[in-house]
């Protein structure tokens, strides 16, 4: 029998209790109380069961920055396991389009073609968004030896070319140094690489939606007079699973908020080494009120007017543990962090808006699991 | 040639379907990520029970999911009180394999596998629906028109 049906009292932890099993203890040397605990029949008689609407009360979001290519957010009342797999999700399984075959016709550059077509691969590229999600499908792969065009269609390839030619400037002063004025294409850049729409593209991809560089000033080689580049590239979706180059973000990732508790008064200079020991912001410096000071116990007595540290902003703490290196703070300051407030930071590289890929990985997470439950279903049939 | 066009008749995922399976295991991720307007493909079973498992305990093996799945999935199913003991494992990682032991007080083993897969359904849609209110509260607040 479960232990948490063999119980027939039940208890509730009370908010001090809580507060301590969501705090991750972070000491000198050492990390501590960092796995979750809220699993049935881990404390007898506690009811830890999964609900629905539990954790619909206890879920909660707030949003820091929503920039098409930076999004910060926090997520409240969630285990670290589904916040992970959101993480996870985000930088491997959101397919991007990339750029995946290039067929070189002639490269007298000094790159070589493998090393060119590598650099074409991780530029990232922007577009309509209806082409770019509902209209662009997979793209299978030839078996060796068929022809690589085969499976290529609007629907799966995107087609581009980049044909440049280094020509001398007959109009530049001849000791001109600055190879950017003395030859005409000496650098080539992102810019000029030209989208060549094919079928239903053209109305998928038209005007402001084309399929272009993010940045167009990426720097892809360099040439000199009688060089030249001439190429057509295949872009296909793809997964970050498979290649970097395909992964929609540059970064996703969470830290724990921290959390700073002074236990006993920080006073006069040891506050202001106090603040120095925290990023800019983290802990603000106030005067000791007459109301504190006629506290017993405090620790405040006596001490009117005097300059004490209070926590301002725990979320900009770095959590370099610092204060705990000082013997003027042992014992008045514990360091830790919250176990289930995750503070997420998304930078897009392009394709996607940063806040738009969370909600993909939320979706992505949702039709892996119904995808699963079918297969179970099945193989229990 | 490049940039071929599909005439309007010719169905877009006749396309894949017509494909001979393969053994490569590029394929099967491949087929793993087709979307749902897809379906009609028959997928291959990528969940089976593994050999000595009993109603109350069971293994389960999942081809082509990884951590991702794995922790998430162990998580909610260890919040289910009929469950006894729930963990997950990759047993190699040049394998594209993921296991799941569920030992249960009461009931089948493959119900709470069941069930553990359909509330990570139903986090995904409150984290999905809050997260999306408030994204709307924080542009409507900060004139972020997109």
């Amino acid at each position: 029998m479960a232990p948490s049906k063999k119980a027939s009292w039940t208890n509730a932890p009370d908010a001090e209790e809580l507060e301590k099993r969501n705090t991750v203890g972070i000491h000198k040397e050492t990390v501590t109380h960092n796995t979750s605990v809220d699993f049935p029949g881990h404390v007898p008689g506690e009811d830890e069961a999964f609900s629905l609407d539990r954790f619909r009360d206890g879920f909660s979001v707030d949003f820091h920055q929503n920039d098409p290519f930076h999004a910060s957010f926090s997520l409240m009342g969630i285990d670290a396991s589904l916040s992970n797999a959101f993480r996870r999700i985000l930088i491997s399984e959101i397919p991007t389009l990339a750029v995946e075959n290039v067929f070189i016709e002639i490269n007298t550059s000094v790159v070589q073609d493998e090393v060119l077509a590598h650099r074409l691969g991780l530029i990232p590229f922007k577009g309509g968004k209806e082409g770019l999600h509902n209209f662009l499908k997979w793209h299978k792969k030839p078996e060796p030896g068929e022809d690589a065009y085969k499976n290529s269609y609007d629907w799966n390839t995107v087609s581009l070319e980049l044909n440049v030619k280094c020509t001398l400037n007959e109009d530049a002063d001849p000791r001109e140094d600055d190879p950017r004025k003395a030859y005409h294409n000496a650098h080539v850049y992102a810019r000029d690489i030209v989208f060549t729409p094919t079928g239903a593209q053209e109305q998928y991809f038209a005007g402001d939606d084309a399929i272009a560089p993010v940045h167009p000033d990426i720097l892809i080689a360099k040439m000199r007079p009688g060089q030249q580049i001439g190429l057509t590239m295949h872009m296909h979706k793809g997964i970050g699973a498979d290649h970097a180059k395909f992964s929609p973000v540059a970064t996703a990732s969470y830290r724990l908020m921290p959390i700073i508790k002074i236990t006993r008064p920080i006073l006069g200079a040891d506050a202001e080494k106090f603040q120095k020991c925290f990023p800019d912001g983290v802990i603000a410096l106030d005067k000791v009120s007459a109301k504190e000071a006629a506290q017993k116990g405090s620790g405040y007595e006596s001490h009117v007017g005097e300059t004490k540290a209070v926590v301002a902003d725990p979320m900009r703490d770095t959590v370099s543990r610092e204060c705990l290196r000082h013997p003027e703070f042992e014992g008045k300051v514990k360091l830790g962090r919250r176990r289930d407030h995750f503070i997420f930071s998304i930078e897009s590289s392009g394709q996607w808006d940063s806040d738009e890929l969370f909600m993909e990985s939320v979706k992505h997470m949702k039709l892996k699991c119904k995808k699963l439950e079918q297969q179970v279903m099945d193989m229990v049939r | 040639m490049p940039g071929r066009t599909t005439k309007e008749d010719t169905p877009q995922d006749a396309q894949m379907e017509d494909a001979p399976t393969s053994a490569q295991v590029g394929e099967a991720q491949v087929e793993d990520e087709i979307e749902e307007d897809q379906e009609e493909e028959v997928e291959p079973q990528r969940v089976r029970i593994l050999p000595g498992s009993t109603d109350t305990a069971a293994s389960f093996e999942f081809i082509d999911e990884g951590h991702t799945l794995g922790n998430a999935l162990r998580y909610v199913i260890m919040k289910n009180p009929d469950v006894e003991f729930c963990a997950y494992s990759i047993p190699h990682p040049s394998e594209p394999k993921m296991n799941i032991r569920i030992q249960t007080y009461d009931g089948h083993a493959v119900d709470a596998l069941k069930k553990g897969l359909a509330d990570l359904q139903d986090v995904c849609d409150v984290v999905a629906e809050k997260f999306w209110t408030k994204r709307e509260e924080y542009n409507a607040e900060h004139g972020i028109a997109r």
